[in-house]
């Protein structure tokens, strides 16, 4: 057991009206891989913006000791000049820059006024080698896929000499082989003398690379586990996670799909005009009504395209192909005329395209709808609160009141919002675009119930999902989406992970 | 003492909306305080309001441009031009002399249209050609400017004289003829007041009572009680002062008007909904089946529309077209928008509030003038209050609800 170079002791952090923290201890051992999960709400993000100075010191109660000695850090750069380096899940590069600029960005090397560019670039590839990252450090990092972006986010850590490295939920966004790169990297920094702490949800990832994992649970410390104790195992972490244990995460299938095909594209072709590529090749694929249909594949490969281009084509892509909706042909010009049509997408991105953050939960949900409380377009705000109520209970959206602003709910309580607001158009047809990214394991399952319930009453959905357990889990039959060209279909019975993902790469 | 434990967490979770109405009380009483009273007086304020119009205006339209994250500052200008036009073509020696010239009812909605075509030409720029608002409207800002050059080249100034179109800027709403009692006081306006009054407290009661049969949360019934008693005063006491000059001018008649119907189209339509969506994260607002494109087009168009009514308050005040005229307005229309609590990040702001923000700088254009403080003095108190209101809406956006 090495010496300790964190030790947080006894933090408690109060929000008006709210304990996030009470009285949590956490201790990552120097040299050691530390992962620290929790359902959403847990408190995890909480005690980082602790120990990173984000909330400064005095602003909670406890102790942090780095190396034994005991800090109080007042800003996030006096945590970086002690070598503590956060990686948001949100990254925080700036797209218009070079990799090279972003990776010194704040730290240039410069002597007294100037900035040495020649040094930079140089030390960036340096700095990239350390990463196995591959790429020109004067690409502008918009260029970059997601994945990648995050590799120059730790290259960029590393720049500052970190001795203690934190990543807060980095491969939410990321495809299954991004994910394993990354942890590939997590390890050999170790070998390097690197600590990390990973917060994750993917308790899979949690155990193939923890050596150590804290549990948070309502901001508390509820245990502490050793991978040299072998205590690190999938139904332990959820029984402490949850505080109770889940057998079966996926509930029982209950619907029985029908062969009556209620969506249907052929010969389907998409070109982005701003990119100056194509996007979807030749695809065809059909939907039955009351099935569920998985799209899977790698990040990038084309799936929310689809999705978006069936959906009335917001990104103004030049399309080609025909579209039947109940065996007739049909042309969306305008999301509003998918939704009148009766299909509805949820997002895949809450934040960014999703949710009206600002606004009240009751906003949200009525957004996609709003005539149908409207007599000649005045809106009946009693009814408005009535159907968001009516959500609120039937989806266990945990709010206080339909009243509240949805910035102020836990992620997996956003993407319920989310589903009311879609559900509230009463669609045929529900595209469902991740819909349990950066949720915790609980209400996971609260959405995979919904949508087993919604199937059986005769909906249709389509699932794009990057996560392999939860298409096998929840899809009636898969496609497998690779470079914008479907690349093959499963049964469900018939599907693995390892048939999808050789399909996907291919 | 829950009543005044409710009290203060009500005002808390409210300070954003009731800080301006807060300011706007010390501002006045301050000012009554320096000028003996001269500011409270009925004239004082009736001059003030009719002052305050043709930037209320400006500054109603401009709080929905603000509010869907655009910008307009063409409208300045654009007012002056089109109050111009509006004068040339009712007034114009030539036009006249021509027997060319067109009567007010006439010229009035034209201007209305040629504003309404105007701001949709900033839409197409915006909304089509993707050029940022600010760039496109600051091109109007010096196509309108070199416009008015043009028409008010050959002549000047034009003096307008046409009684109709003059009262709208000096004119009051006739009082009832016939009625002894209360001599010196305006009655029609009296009695508009207490009808205000009365329709307030019952569609207050019917809210309160359609929330309670839903079994809605309502506010405790001391405190709906006070605030009936609050908003009655505050409407009695504006009605008194009013009625004690000549009652009601035909330019607060208007901006009363449309600050109704504003108000009543963004707090109660889809259509409101859709323009606070857009502002509030416009890819959602576009997902979720609104038009951001179609509502570009609505918003700017309204602003020109609004931009050509200032335009007629201005010229009709004036009785006159200047090669000078909306000079500026575009600024005080901005800051009106900004005092009263509109969010430069979009999606937040109350057209109520901009009306507030413009009485706000009005009032402190009308006292400092009459303390005899110099113009200097009161452009830079007039831009520390924007700094302190906006500081004053970033400092409290995460109260409340």
């Amino acid at each position: 057991m090495n010496a300790p170079i964190l030790e947080m002791k006894n933090i408690t952090k109060e929000f008006p009206g709210v304990k996030a923290l009470s009285d949590v201890s956490f201790t990552v051992e120097t040299g050691e891989i530390h992962c620290l999960v929790g359902e959403n709400g847990a408190g995890k993000s909480t005690l980082m913006k602790v120990l990173s100075g984000v909330y400064p010191h005095g602003d909670y109660t406890g102790d942090i000791l780095l190396n034994g000695e005991i800090q109080g850090f007042r800003h996030i750069n006096d945590s970086e000049k002690a070598g503590i380096a956060i990686i948001y899940q949100e990254l925080a590069l700036i797209p218009e820059m070079t990799v090279f600029e972003n990776i010194f960005l704040g730290h240039e090397i410069s002597n007294s006024l100037v900035v040495n560019w020649n040094e930079t670039i140089k030390q960036a590839g340096e700095m990239l080698k350390k990463v196995k990252l591959d790429i020109n450090p004067a690409t502008k990092v918009k260029d970059l896929g997601i994945g990648t972006q995050q590799l120059v986010e730790i290259a960029k850590a590393l720049s500052k000499d970190v001795k203690l490295l934190i990543l807060d939920e980095p491969t939410s966004s990321l495809n299954e082989q991004d994910s394993e790169n990354l942890l590939q990297l997590l390890r050999d920094l170790k070998e390097h003398g690197v600590t990390s702490i990973m917060i994750s949800h993917k308790l899979k990832e949690v155990i193939a690379i923890a050596d150590s994992v804290t549990v948070l649970r309502d901001g508390q410390t509820i245990c502490s586990l050793h991978a040299r104790d072998g205590e690190i195992t999938e139904n332990v972490l959820i029984k402490h996670m949850v505080g109770r244990e889940i057998n079966n995460i996926y509930p029982p299938k209950k619907h029985i799909p029908t062969q009556e095909v209620i969506l249907e594209v052929k010969n389907w072709n998409a070109r982005n005009p701003s990119l100056g590529r194509d996007i979807l090749k030749d695809v065809n694929f059909k939907l039955n009504k009351g099935e569920i249909i998985g799209l899977a594949g790698l990040i990038g490969s084309g799936r929310t395209e689809l999705a978006l281009s069936i959906f009335g084509n917001p990104g103004n892509f030049q399309i080609s192909g025909d579209f039947y909706l109940n065996g007739k042909k049909q042309k969306f010009n305008h999301p509003k005329e998918a939704i009148t049509a009766g299909i509805s997408y949820v997002s895949e991105d809450r934040k960014g395209n999703g949710l009206i953050l600002i606004q009240d939960v009751k906003q949200n949900i009525s957004l996609a709808n709003l005539k149908e409380l409207a007599e000649h377009w005045v809106v009946n705000s009693n009814a408005e609160i009535k159907v968001a109520n009516k959500y609120k209970t039937e989806l266990n959206i945990k709010t206080p009141s339909v009243e509240q602003k949805v910035s102020n709910l836990s992620g997996g309580n956003q993407q319920k919002v989310c589903l009311g607001k879609w559900l509230f158009v009463k669609p045929n047809i529900l595209i469902l675009d991740e819909p349990t990214r950066g949720i915790d394991v609980g209400a996971k399952f609260e959405i995979y119930t919904i949508m087993t319930e919604l199937v059986r009453q005769g909906m249709s959905i389509i699932m794009i999902s990057s996560e392999l357990p939860e298409v096998l889990g929840m899809s009636d039959r898969i496609y497998i989406v690779a470079s914008g060209k479907i690349a093959g279909e499963l049964k469900a019975q018939e599907a693995t992970q390892e048939k999808i993902m050789k399909l996907a790469t291919n | 003492m829950t009543f005044f434990n409710d009290v203060k967490k009500i005002l808390q979770q409210n300070i954003r909306e009731y800080g301006m109405y807060i300011a706007l009380f010390v501002i006045m009483i301050i000012f009554t305080i320096t000028t003996e009273g001269t500011f409270i007086s009925s004239r004082n304020i009736v001059n003030l309001v009719n002052q305050t119009g043709y930037i209320a205006i400006l500054a109603i339209g401009m709080t929905l441009v603000i509010i869907i994250r655009h910008i307009d500052l063409s409208v300045g200008f654009l007012a002056g031009f089109l109050g111009a036009i509006a004068a040339i073509a009712m007034a114009d020696p030539k036009v006249v002399q021509a027997g060319m010239n067109l009567p007010v009812y006439i010229v009035i909605p034209l201007t209305l249209v040629l504003g309404i075509v105007a701001g949709l030409l900033t839409a197409f720029l915006v909304a089509q050609m993707k050029i940022p608002s600010f760039v496109a409207s600051l091109a109007g800002w010096l196509i309108y400017r070199g416009a008015i050059l043009v028409v008010t080249e050959s002549t000047g100034t034009i003096i307008i004289n046409d009684d109709a179109f003059n009262a709208i800027g000096n004119g009051f709403v006739p009082d009832i003829p016939g009625i002894g009692i209360l001599p010196g006081i305006h009655k029609l306006t009296l009695i508009l007041g207490i009808i205000a009054i009365v329709a307030m407290a019952l569609s207050e009661f019917n809210d309160r009572r359609k929330k309670l049969t839903y079994n809605f949360e309502v506010l405790p019934t001391e405190i709906f009680i006070l605030k009936v008693v609050f908003t009655s005063a505050i409407i009695g006491g504006i009605t008194w002062v009013l009625s004690g000059y000549q009652g009601l001018s035909w330019t607060a008649v208007i901006v009363l008007v449309v600050t109704i119907i504003y108000n009543f189209i963004m707090s109660q339509t889809v259509l409101g909904r859709h323009i606070y969506a857009i502002g509030g994260n416009p890819d959602a607002a576009e997902l979720s089946g609104i038009s951001v494109k179609k509502l570009i087009y609505v918003v700017f168009g309204s602003m020109g529309m609004l931009s050509a009514l200032s335009g007629i308050l201005f010229a009709s005040r004036l009785q006159s077209a200047t090669t000078t005229a909306g000079t500026l307005f575009e600024l005080d229309a901005i800051a009106a928008a900004y005092v009263g609590g509109v969010s430069a990040a979009g999606g937040v702001g109350k057209v109520v509030g901009s009306i507030i923000g413009a009485l706000v700088m009005t009032s402190l254009t009308s006292g400092m003038n009459l303390m005899g403080i110099g113009i200097s003095y009161q452009y830079m108190v007039r831009g520390a209050v924007l700094a302190a209101a906006v500081i004053f809406d970033v400092a409290t956006r995460n109260t409340g609800k």
